[in-house]
């Protein structure tokens, strides 16, 4: 099967079985992604498909992706050093234990997309509405997908807020 | 997981054809069926891949819009028409699952996914008709919470679990079904059955039928359309209670209404009792009391759900004041 896992073309052999995010992990040896539940209810496991839409591995086949992009934790840096997202998330306590954090990061840049899109959410006032304030409710929601037991939500806002405060205005 | 075969289909003729066989299963975006898989309570020994067949949202001359099957859940709730002139659907999509499943979720594979009662999910060590039938159920004697007041059995009370077929199911949408035989269309309130004394078959599809699109038929009062799910969480759980509405009001009189309850029917339960109460009626909440009354007189309560009738009443009378602009 052939990939783009962060800008890389990449072949793996694997049984159809095989996830996605086992085939990060274990053949593909990108242990950025995290296997929290393995059944679609924590998070963790959060990538970006073809440039940007957030998905959860752990319930994806890695068959259904062959010929995709994939971005991962470990993509999301460049040769200039971290994300903003991820410098910000270490500025604000956005975690502590960590094992989230890459499905949380992941997932706020896939959120982030969504909302520039003009998604509505389930606290969206008016659904039609073409702009949506991202306000604190609506990024909440709009990451609730995404579980940290350390509860570092408050930190994990604040970052995100901080990185895309000029979009949020 | 049992292994499988993979194969993706590039038309819904090549679909049918690879699913030739009775243990092949049409794949979706598999956020149900790849669980239920990883449990071993699904083992198909072929998957059909149909995320590449018809994912359009389009008008058609009369007035109907027609979404692909493979539509993402996202692509469903974002898109301009369906958001301005159903806004029901909208808000049902949104208020299930998370983010990141509902990018994956198909709309079909929404329509096929099975009860998240937890019996039925404890393949070791419960009971379930629907996962082995004949064994008997577990739930009705156990914790039934969750469960079903409406539309039971004997032999299973779990609930249906979409959010976005219970509006689809208040806006008289209708489901496209292709297989060798032909293509059929099914309305929705008939595309799912009641469970009976065969809980493990939940849809009127035949072997290898394939569903390919849902028609949304053109309702000029889709637009004066809400939902609301009432929930244990505030976000990322699955409904007690959810209520699908739309409503035409003229002179204060109702006009039409569509009525559809999620969380507490092991269907996506069309409120046809409801809304034959309703018409003609004043808009106030003696009429709307007197309509969900109407339609809970067949509520057969569990052990442990009874608080659902409370809920449900209230839920409905809220959501059709709201829409009505009835004061509370």
């Amino acid at each position: 099967m052939q990939f783009i896992i962060n800008g890389t073309s990449t072949s793996v052999e694997a049984d159809p079985r095989t996830s996605l995010l086992d085939l990060l992990r274990d053949h593909v040896h990108l242990f950025g992604a995290k296997k929290g539940c393995n059944q679609g209810a924590c998070g963790a496991c959060t990538v970006l498909v073809d440039g940007g839409q957030r998905i959860l591995s752990c319930l994806a086949l890695a068959a259904q992706y062959e010929g995709r992009e994939i971005t991962t934790i470990e993509g999301l840096a460049d040769e200039h050093g971290l994300h903003p997202l991820q410098h910000a998330f270490i500025e604000h306590d956005g975690f502590q234990c960590g094992y989230c954090t890459p499905g949380q990061i992941c997932s706020a840049v896939g959120m982030i997309a969504e909302w520039k899109r003009g998604v509505p959410s389930h606290v969206t006032g008016d659904v039609s509405a073409e702009q949506i304030p991202l306000s604190s409710d609506e990024l909440r929601e709009r990451m609730s997908g995404n579980l940290c037991r350390c509860g570092a939500y408050n930190g994990i806002v604040d970052a995100i807020v901080e990185t895309y405060a000029e979009a949020a205005k | 997981m049992t292994p499988f075969t993979y194969a993706r289909a590039h038309d819904t003729a090549e679909a049918i054809q690879l699913a030739g066989t009775s243990a092949a299963k049409y794949l979706g975006g598999g956020t149900n069926l790849v669980d239920l898989m990883r449990e071993t309570i699904e083992r198909p020994t072929a998957l059909i891949d149909v995320t590449g067949l018809s994912s359009s949202i389009e008008q058609r001359p009369d007035g109907a819009w027609l979404i692909g099957a493979a539509a993402s859940n996202t692509a469903v709730a974002e898109h301009p028409a369906i958001r301005t002139n159903f806004p029901a659907l909208t808000r049902a999509i949104v208020a299930g699952a998370s983010a990141q499943i509902r990018n994956m979720a198909t709309v079909g594979g929404n329509l096929m996914q099975r009860t998240r009662c937890s019996y039925f999910y404890d393949d070791d060590g419960a009971r379930c008709n629907k996962r082995e039938p004949g064994q008997g159920c577990d739930a009705i004697g156990g914790f039934n919470r969750m469960h079903a007041i409406l539309g039971g059995s004997d032999q299973c009370v779990a609930t249906h679990p979409s959010d976005m077929c219970v509006a689809l199911a208040a806006l008289d949408a209708v489901v496209h079904l292709e297989s060798a035989a032909g293509k059929r269309a099914v309305p929705l309130t008939d595309f799912h059955r009641l469970p009976a004394d065969q809980p493990q078959i939940e849809t009127v599809l035949k072997p290898g039928e394939l569903i390919t699109g849902i028609e949304l038929p053109p309702a000029s009062f889709g637009k004066y359309s809400t939902y609301r799910k009432v929930r244990d969480r505030a976000s990322y759980a699955f409904a007690l209670v959810s209520v699908a509405a739309a409503v035409d009001i003229q002179s204060n009189t109702i006009n039409e209404v569509r009525l559809a309850l999620g969380g507490i029917a092991t269907k996506p339960w069309r409120a046809w009792k409801a809304e034959q109460s309703l018409k003609g009626q004043p808009a106030s909440h003696a009429s709307f009391q007197r309509a969900i009354d109407a339609e809970l007189a067949d509520a057969r309560p569990l052990s442990a759900n009874g608080f659902k009738i409370e809920l449900t009443r209230r839920t409905v009378v809220a959501v059709l004041s709201e829409l009505t602009g009835v004061s509370a």
